[in-house]
């Protein structure tokens, strides 16, 4: 498992990413973002070169930073909601 | 027919009110009474609009939104590093020419190609603009032969216009049902004197894919450069210009989820493709493309690129599930729905369906809370059937009902079952009030019906 970063800092990257995402206004970019993110982790759940592990970590940490910053414009220009939105 | 009476029929009762009030009263009531009889009998094919909300966008072909992470690359060039790329004497002119390097890097990456033989023009239309006009103008004095297919962008069909009125030779190739080139014809058509062969990667309108890097063979052994306009394809399908033999390449930014009014030229260094530029002016770009580059823009394409590139193969997979869902649901309910294209050799985020005994523009009415398009975007304004479907052979009747799903990277399972949901309801609403469709049921053969002259 992860030689570099301990699995518990993983598990709150993860938890964070979650949570930021689900903050988009923007319905399609929420839903694709809590996808990828899901899949994301899945995809690499069985890595084990740590080398790797670490880069995946980082790529994570950089999307944080940048789902925080676009959440925050997306908060600023909102539109109406969509149909499917107002559906349910 | 249907509009016409329902305007008519208050005005007349209002006329005939004013005249008559006594007698008229039997009228109306009988009227109304009809009505509303078959009102109950019609519910289920009423057309109502109670939904709110903006629709759902279904139309990646025509562009697609701005991935967030994309603009998160351009945002600090526009807040911040202002300076003009080519300005070689300050920091503000080198932060901004990093930027656009970067950038030339990401986009070169994404088709296995050197930095350098990437040229950052206004978008798709001006790198096909400048690979078709300026491959022939260069080559012209020995070579005036192009050879393109009748399915191309209007873009390079356009420009192929232009040229032969310049006293140019075009061979438009014809496309088999299935959408794709012959290549035997292909072969056929190159002459000593042809100097450019222009062949699209993706059709925007029915998403069928040519076989690129056997055409790109075919021009290899005979010497002639091979174009193509992979606006649609890139960042979707791999694509290698090395082994696909690709001299020119048209990219698009806001097809792949980069902003619009950007987009790449990919042309060959070796062996050296030259061509005459259109716009005169400081040079820029190798010379091929005068004007100040950008560098917002330009790094907001690199950025989408190298997000197509990471994202390519989980898009892909995306896409596919959601076309054979979508499809898995219209089949499963409708009958006479033809898709237009090669099923396979296709890409599977742009569906272009014809709904037969179903006329596409009220169709596309009807689906009001989607947003979708009988075909391009450029040509959506008119009526007319789309020129490709015509290419392919399909009947003007059933060209005149074909609607494009466009799937893209944010598109939800849950907007493909409504939009199934709600295209399957209103097909069968349209069919319902058609007398073609009913004769359809009854067995009777459309096409041998001997319409009257009128």
């Amino acid at each position: 498992m992860a030689a570099g970063i301990p699995k518990s800092q993983i598990l709150s990257l993860y938890k964070a990413l979650m949570k930021e995402t689900n903050k988009f206004k923007n319905y399609s970019f929420r839903c694709y973002a809590l996808r990828r993110v899901r899949d994301a982790f899945q995809e690499n759940k069985s890595l084990s070169d740590p080398k790797l592990i670490k880069k995946e970590f980082q790529y994570g940490k950089q999307n944080l930073e940048i789902i925080k910053r676009q959440v925050v414009i997306g908060d600023m220009y909102r539109t109406e909601k969509l149909v499917i939105e107002n559906k349910h | 027919m249907f509009r016409v009476i329902k305007n008519i029929s208050p005005i007349v009762s209002k006329n005939l009110l004013q005249r008559c009030p006594q007698k008229v009263n039997a009228v109306l009531m009988v009227i109304q009474d009809k009505r509303f009889l078959s009102d109950s009998a019609n519910e289920r094919f009423a057309l109502k609009h109670e939904e709110i909300g903006r629709p759902l966008y279904f139309d990646a072909q025509a562009t697609t939104p701005v991935d967030p992470r994309v603009l998160d690359a351009m945002l600090p060039f526009l807040v911040n590093y202002h300076g003009n790329p080519h300005s070689r004497t300050h920091a503000y002119g080198w932060e901004s020419e990093a930027g656009v390097e970067n950038a030339r890097e990401q986009v070169a990456n994404l088709i296995g190609a050197d930095p350098k033989e990437i040229v950052f023009t206004s978008g798709a239309t001006e790198s096909n603009n400048i690979s078709v006009k300026g491959v022939a103008h260069f080559y012209a004095p020995r070579k005036k032969h192009i050879v393109t297919t009748q399915i191309e962008h209007k873009c390079v069909l356009d420009s192929c216009r232009a040229l032969e009125g310049e006293g140019f030779k075009i061979t438009y190739l014809p496309v088999g049902p299935n959408g794709i080139i012959n290549l035997s014809d292909l072969e056929e058509a190159l002459t000593p004197e042809t100097s450019l062969v222009s062949i699209m990667t993706v059709n925007n309108e029915i998403g069928v894919m040519q076989p690129i890097a056997d055409i790109g063979a075919i021009c290899k052994k005979k010497k002639i450069f091979f174009h193509t306009d992979a606006a649609q394809a890139i960042g979707k399908v791999p694509i290698d210009v090395n082994s696909m033999n690709i001299d020119l390449m048209s990219i698009s930014g806001h097809k792949i989820y980069g902003p619009k009014g950007v987009g790449a030229l990919y042309i060959r260094r070796r062996p050296r493709v030259r061509v005459e530029p259109i716009q005169s002016g400081g040079g820029q770009e190798r010379g091929m493309r005068s004007g100040t580059v950008p560098t917002p823009l330009v790094v907001g394409l690199g950025a989408a690129c190298d997000l197509a590139n990471r994202e390519m193969a989980y898009d892909h997979a995306w896409m596919q599930k959601l076309a054979d869902r979508f499809l898995d649901k219209i089949y499963s309910k409708l009958t006479h729905v033809i898709r237009n294209g090669d099923p396979k050799y296709t890409y599977p985020g742009c569906l272009n369906l014809s709904f037969a005994y179903v006329e596409g523009e009220s169709l596309l009415m009807a689906l009001k809370d989607v947003a979708l398009s009988s075909g391009s975007a450029c040509t959506s304004a008119s009526l007319e059937p789309s020129y490709v479907l015509r290419a392919i052979g399909t009947d003007e009747d059933l060209a005149h009902s074909s609607i494009r799903f466009g799937l893209g990277r944010f598109t939800t399972l849950e907007e493909v079952d409504y939009t199934a949901e709600k295209t399957i309801r209103h097909v069968e609403r349209l069919r319902e009030m058609s007398p073609l469709w009913e004769m359809v049921q009854d067995g009777v053969d459309i096409k041998t019906i001997q319409w009257s002259q009128h």
